[in-house]
């Protein structure tokens, strides 16, 4: 078998008594998607801070490609292969959509100490920008402001920006919230293709879009893993459809 | 509405046209108030750089003013009293050349700008204001005790500082020069804001968290745009003792701050020109009230408080409407 891309283990994260992160290990591997899925306040946002550097977890390891990062930071992290998305967008709302894009391609460059060279005459960081633009559908709105866009587009303008990072893992904080049927359908298909890129560590509340997609499915309870599976083995546990999915599933 | 572009043309050609119809009419003073509006003009872009496109509110850039001003009073000095600047461990000579002076001036200002930068951008609001007002407070004491450069009396200097093929004594020719580095560094900061080095600051300042998923560092941007802008306000500093010949603590008190900081909100945060408009208009308003009221402040206070209210772009905005994303 071959290693994992990105995996935790044992991590804990406590917000006083409260233990949002309880002794979790998950993995994910080439090729697939891996989705965590949890009632509201199941930690699975703190679980993502935790993996890509935004909070420190009091106990337990993360490795990124084999490599212990648990004592890293955010940007060493980016540049190490993470590329995340936010459940609350975090864009530049006053600059345009382009711009915002731009920004991931000059990051993935690693070239922002230039100061006299106008961003857009720079052919390759425009042209990833715009790829990265039309495979989420948003190259029609290059040219609007941020803070104009619709909450399902500026979802698709997060993905967007991770694209350009070309990274070793994503991290998607439910992408597919605000989208609307048909917005959630579009982007199910997009990222169906985009795990051969690269795996997707997948937080989403659409069930429909992770019984689609997800090659496995962790499920969080009250910060703890209750179980690992295929669709089918989650579909069919009782202990999940207890904890979690209802009586109606 | 006026497309921002017309506009900021428009301002620079007004500014150089009073000084040049002054000229015409034989109006000395009128040219030493253009040039004193370019020159405050030319600080505050500098403090544009850091507080428009990095979001740092600095309430202590007068230390770099201040810096630029003495960094021209103490080689000016030296060089009319036939004195060293210092002997040990080499010799450094005094100097009138503007030149040598505003490079003096744009170094040390710009270090000052990293050491201050490193210490104050730790904190962030209310305590990074209160962080850089107190590291120009330090240099304003500084300054007050330093007794060879005259303490709280300040330094004078007989005769303006030279520059290569121009008479600088003659009011145009220095209006001239001032108003020309103006030009260049408003020119340089419009290259800036479309680099990227400008696209991923003006990010780190609405979003930080984003600009470190891309793998790059906010704090580091703010740090280069914070020593970007105390080199900038430096050398206005040096202009601007030029102009008076004559530097005094009062360059680094915190109402020079709180000045350079009018200038910019006044005419607009973040735009190109928006310290051109504060400074130009904060000057006419010196000239017209200060000569009625010593209270002229308080005119100068309503205002911006009606432009703080009712015109968040600043008066640029209000008359050119919000900020286009560059093209
Ligand atoms: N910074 C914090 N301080 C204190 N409690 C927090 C903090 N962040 C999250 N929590 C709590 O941790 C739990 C998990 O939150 P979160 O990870 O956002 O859940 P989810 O994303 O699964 O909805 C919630 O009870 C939340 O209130
Ligand atoms: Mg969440």
């Amino acid at each position: 078998m071959t290693d994992p891309i990105l995996a935790t283990h044992n991590l804990q994260k406590s917000f006083g008594a409260l233990k949002a992160t309880d002794n979790v290990s998950i993995d994910l591997y080439p090729g697939e998607i891996h989705a965590i899925i949890g009632p509201n306040g199941a930690g699975k946002s703190t679980l993502i801070a935790q993996i890509c550097g935004e909070l420190k977890p009091n106990a337990g390891r993360i490795e990124l490609l084999g490599q212990d990062v648990t004592h890293t930071n955010t940007l060493t992290r980016a540049k190490a292969g993470i590329g995340r998305t936010f459940q609350i967008s975090a864009l530049a709302m006053e600059d345009t959509v382009l711009q915002n894009v731009l920004l991931g391609a000059v990051g993935a460059v690693g070239s922002p100490w230039r100061f006299l060279f106008p961003v857009l005459a720079d052919k390759l960081l425009y042209s990833k920008a715009n790829d990265a633009l039309k495979r989420v559908g948003l190259q029609g709105d290059a040219a609007r402001r941020t803070s104009d866009l619709s909450h399902g587009q500026r979802r698709q303008l997060e993905v967007a920006v991770a694209l350009t990072l070309e990274p070793k893992a994503f991290v998607m904080d439910e992408p597919m919230a605000g989208l609307g049927a048909e917005g959630s359908k579009t982007l199910t298909s997009f990222l169906d293709g985009l795990r051969d890129e690269a795996p997707i560590l997948l937080v989403e509340h659409d069930m429909d879009a992770v019984f689609a997609l997800a090659d496995r499915i962790s499920v969080l309870v009250y910060g703890q893993i209750i179980e690992t599976g295929t669709v089918d083995q989650i579909r069919s546990s009782k202990a999940v459809r207890e904890a979690y999915l209802g009586s109606d599933t | 509405m006026i497309r921002e572009r017309y506009l900021n043309g428009l301002v620079l050609v007004l500014l150089l046209a009073v000084p040049l119809w002054a000229l015409i009419n034989d109006q000395p003073f009128t040219i030493t108030l253009a040039t004193r509006a370019a020159i405050f003009a030319l600080a505050a872009v500098g403090l544009n750089i850091a507080l428009g496109l990095g979001g740092l509110v600095s309430l202590g850039h007068a230390a770099f003013f201040g810096i630029g001003g003495y960094a021209m009073g103490i080689l000016a000095y030296h060089a009319q009293t036939y004195t060293p600047v210092m002997e040990l461990p080499f010799v450094i000579e005094g100097t009138k050349s503007m030149p040598i002076i505003w490079l003096v001036a744009m170094v040390t200002s710009g270090t000052a700008a990293l050491l201050i930068g490193l210490l104050s951008l730790r904190t962030t609001g209310v305590y990074f204001i209160m962080i850089t007002l107190a590291f120009g407070q330090m240099f304003y004491f500084f300054s007050i005790s330093w007794i060879a450069y005259g303490g709280e009396d300040g330094l004078s200097i007989y005769i303006r500082n030279d520059f290569p093929g121009l008479n600088t004594l003659v009011p145009i020719n220095f209006f001239a020069i001032c108003f020309t580095l103006l030009c260049l560094v408003l020119f340089i900061n419009g290259l800036v804001a479309r680099s990227p080095f400008g696209l991923a600051l003006n990010a780190a300042r609405q979003a930080p968290q984003r600009v470190q998923t891309v793998g790059l560092d906010p704090q580091r941007l703010k740090l280069v745009a914070f020593v970007l802008s105390g080199v900038i306000t430096g050398l206005a500093g040096a202009l601007f003792a030029d102009l008076n010949r004559f530097v005094s603590p009062t360059m680094f008190s915190w109402q020079t701050s709180g000045e350079i900081m009018i200038f910019v909100i006044l005419g607009g945060t973040a735009r190109l020109c928006g310290p051109v408009v504060g400074a130009v208009v904060f000057v006419m308003l010196e000239h017209a009230l200060g000569g009625l009221s010593e209270y002229w402040h308080i005119y100068l206070g309503a205002l911006l408080l009606l432009v703080v209210l009712f015109a968040r772009g600043g008066l640029v905005g209000l008359i050119s409407g919000r900020a286009v994303a560059h093209d």
